[in-house]
């Protein structure tokens, strides 16, 4: 508006933007320029080293020769069994983000609602673990769960029973998944929470709906954002977990993110092992893509 | 004068938080079907005393009673009456028709009678039946405010609690609701406690007024009552501009000006006192040819004058004292600004208030 009254002289303009002028760039653009290399150099890349390895020939290195489907007929051939290790890793997935929803919801809901000024302690005391290395953390539960180690052994000294073969078993994994991603579905719930109004709340009660009514109308309904979003990321990183499996879980079940490493490592089969991540790839893009279009996350969001 | 039974009956209600009393012993009988307003600024407690009302809160001491029962514990979601918030708490993830619907959804109502409901509410409330399919945030303030109406009138409560509903709607249209709102009161017969910081909402709308201030109740009575005889200094001025002198006892019933060198008369059934104000509304004083014109008299300057469309503000200087008075444009002051005027008003005009 005033702009247009001043004389269009270049000479005139600050030297950032003649710079941007040269460069031909827009702010927005020229701001986004790091992170842009970064997810270039960072993502993209390697996806596209991981797909174009999935279409070489078995056990070669050359990922820009003629490209072949023999490693994806190598996963499909009904003899294959790895099949069993995806079913594993998304009934471990499905399950862990199941257990975290219902122990996450109370926790939040005291997060966002009721513990006030000791939201933060206790939000401090749940983040603290993340200071130390997942690893570190899992063999310390190592050491708790193994038989004759600290649970074990107390059970037995006291009481003459003890818990068996809890370590090593699937029970274990899931325990391990549940422990390692409290806070990935604890925070985005808490935030979905915080974002329903009290007086909402309050109106529909006082308006004869019952605390259960409560819930099922207005809270979840409103928290469901941060729930969804919650469950997606515990759920992808819970797909895409290996520690727990191998440290928890000992070799009772094969996950995929298992086998995947065994391709690249031990068999030293990169083609057969990126296949195997294109495939997974796919199955949790899939999954998450079906899951936002069911629950129309965007208009969820765009109401308030 | 008004022999109705109360419906609602509150005795000796008081909440504290920690060590802050924010109602201190409330007494107060609602009559069935009255508008009864509670008036009071920001921090008077009347929030409070309506969440306690509405069963949001529980009084720390004293009993709420309605029809003769003591529901102090009730819970909101288990008292026969409702609530109309501030902030609307209209539910924005339902439409127009499923936010109306909601209580009789609550109370397990089949899905086409609430519909039947919701529409005639529509109505009721003039609002188009095609609003029904619409989303709540794709509505207008005013179009919002009925529909959290229409939502309370469907749950059929027997009081209508409202939290200052108004306050964040402009002026023109706040007007137009204030009056609907009296409107629908008068057409459903109902109950309606109204809370307000605004002293000229209270008086379009109330059959009665109660004046709150640091938690209590300082004067209960008809608009008309409290425009005309407020209690004391603090219900006189949050009435809006009012002047006031301060005053002491003086010989034969009068009153000597303790600020102002001047005796006035006082207005009948004046209750005993050493000091008081007296309370001159601006409406009251008028502009004098001579000093018989009225009962009492002061000599000033006219400062300023301002145009308040029907009617005219003046500022008159007497002393280190200024005065408001106010004319109708039809009896607007003659002469020019910075003059010597006599203004005065008569005895009856006045209210005496001891603290």
């Amino acid at each position: 508006m005033g702009e247009a009254a001043l004389p269009r002289d270049d000479s005139a303009t600050p030297p950032q933007a003649a710079a941007r002028r040269r460069l031909g760039l827009r702010a927005g653009p020229l701001y986004s320029l790091p992170m842009l290399t970064l997810l270039a150099v960072g993502f993209l890349a390697p996806l596209i080293a991981v797909i174009g390895f999935s279409f070489s020939e078995p056990r070669s290195f050359d990922w820009l020769a003629e490209p072949t489907l023999e490693n994806y007929r190598t996963i499909f051939d009904p003899s294959n069994t790895v099949y069993l290790s995806f079913l594993w890793s998304l009934w471990f997935a499905f399950l862990s983000v199941l257990i975290l929803a219902v122990i996450c919801y109370p926790v939040a809901y005291g997060l966002a609602k009721v513990f006030g000024r000791w939201s933060m302690v206790i939000t401090l005391l749940l983040v603290f673990p993340l200071f130390i290395s997942e690893n570190v953390r899992l063999y310390g539960w190592v050491l708790f769960f193994i038989k004759a180690g600290v649970l074990d052994g107390t059970l037995r000294a006291l009481f003459d029973a003890g818990i068996g073969d809890f370590l090593f078993t699937p029970e274990a994994i899931v325990f391990g998944l549940v422990y390692v991603y409290v806070p990935f579905m604890l925070f985005p719930m808490t935030l979905g929470l915080s974002m329903v109004p009290n007086e909402v709340v309050e109106a529909a009660g006082d308006l004869g709906a019952s605390r259960l009514q409560v819930f099922r109308e207005i809270e979840l309904p409103l928290a469901i954002p941060g729930i969804i979003i919650g469950s997606l990321l515990t759920f992808v990183l819970a797909v895409g977990a290996i520690a727990e499996s191998k440290v928890l879980g000992g070799q009772s079940v094969i996950v995929i993110t298992h086998d995947i490493e065994i391709a690249f490592t031990y068999s030293q089969n990169w083609p057969l092992g990126a296949a195997l991540a294109v495939l997974l790839m796919l199955v949790i893009g899939v999954l998450v893509m079906t899951v936002l279009r069911y629950l129309d996350l965007d208009r969820i969001l765009g109401r308030r | 004068m008004d022999e109705r039974p109360s419906i609602l009956e509150l005795v000796g209600v008081t909440k504290q938080f920690g060590g802050l009393t924010a109602v201190d012993h409330i007494d107060l009988k609602v009559r069935e079907g009255e508008f009864f307003t509670i008036v009071g600024p920001s921090g008077s407690g009347k929030t409070t005393l309506l969440r306690m009302l509405a069963g949001m809160e529980t009084p720390t001491t004293g009993d709420i009673l309605l029809r003769d029962r003591v529901v102090n514990e009730l819970p909101a979601n288990r008292r026969p009456t409702c609530m109309v918030f501030q902030s609307l708490a209209l539910f924005p993830h339902k439409s127009v028709g499923e936010n109306i619907e909601f209580p009789l959804k609550m109370r397990g109502v089949a899905r086409d009678k609430r519909k039947a409901r919701a529409l005639e509410l529509l109505d009721l409330l003039r609002l188009p039946q095609s609003y029904y399919a619409r989303n709540v945030t794709q509505c207008s303030g005013g179009e919002r405010q009925r529909v959290a109406l229409a939502r309370a009138f469907a749950f059929d409560p027997e009081i209508l609690f409202f939290d200052e509903p108004l306050s964040a709607i402009d002026y023109k249209l706040r007007k137009t609701l204030e009056k609907e709102l009296k409107d629908i009161h008068k057409e459903s017969g109902k109950t309606f406690m109204y809370i307000t910081h605004s002293l000229e909402e209270a008086m379009v709308m109330s059959d009665r007024i109660g004046v709150m201030r640091a938690g209590r109740l300082v004067q209960v009575g008809t608009p008309e009552e409290i425009y005309t005889q407020p209690r004391d200094r603090f219900v006189s001025e949050f009435m809006g501009e009012v002047n006031v002198i301060e005053v002491r006892k003086g010989a034969n019933g009068h009153a000597v000006g303790v600020e102002l060198p001047g005796d006035f008369v006082l207005p009948g059934g004046a209750v005993p006192f050493e000091t008081a104000h007296l309370v001159v509304r601006p409406e009251s004083l008028r502009f004098l040819a001579g000093e018989g014109e009225a009962e009492n008299h002061l000599r000033g300057t006219v400062y300023n004058e301002y145009a308040l469309g029907s009617r005219i503000q003046y500022q008159v200087r007497v002393g280190e004292k200024v005065f408001i008075v106010e004319r109708l444009r039809q009896q607007a002051y003659q002469g020019g600004l910075d003059q010597e005027v006599l203004i005065g008003w008569d005895a009856k005009d006045s209210v005496l208030v001891t603290d």
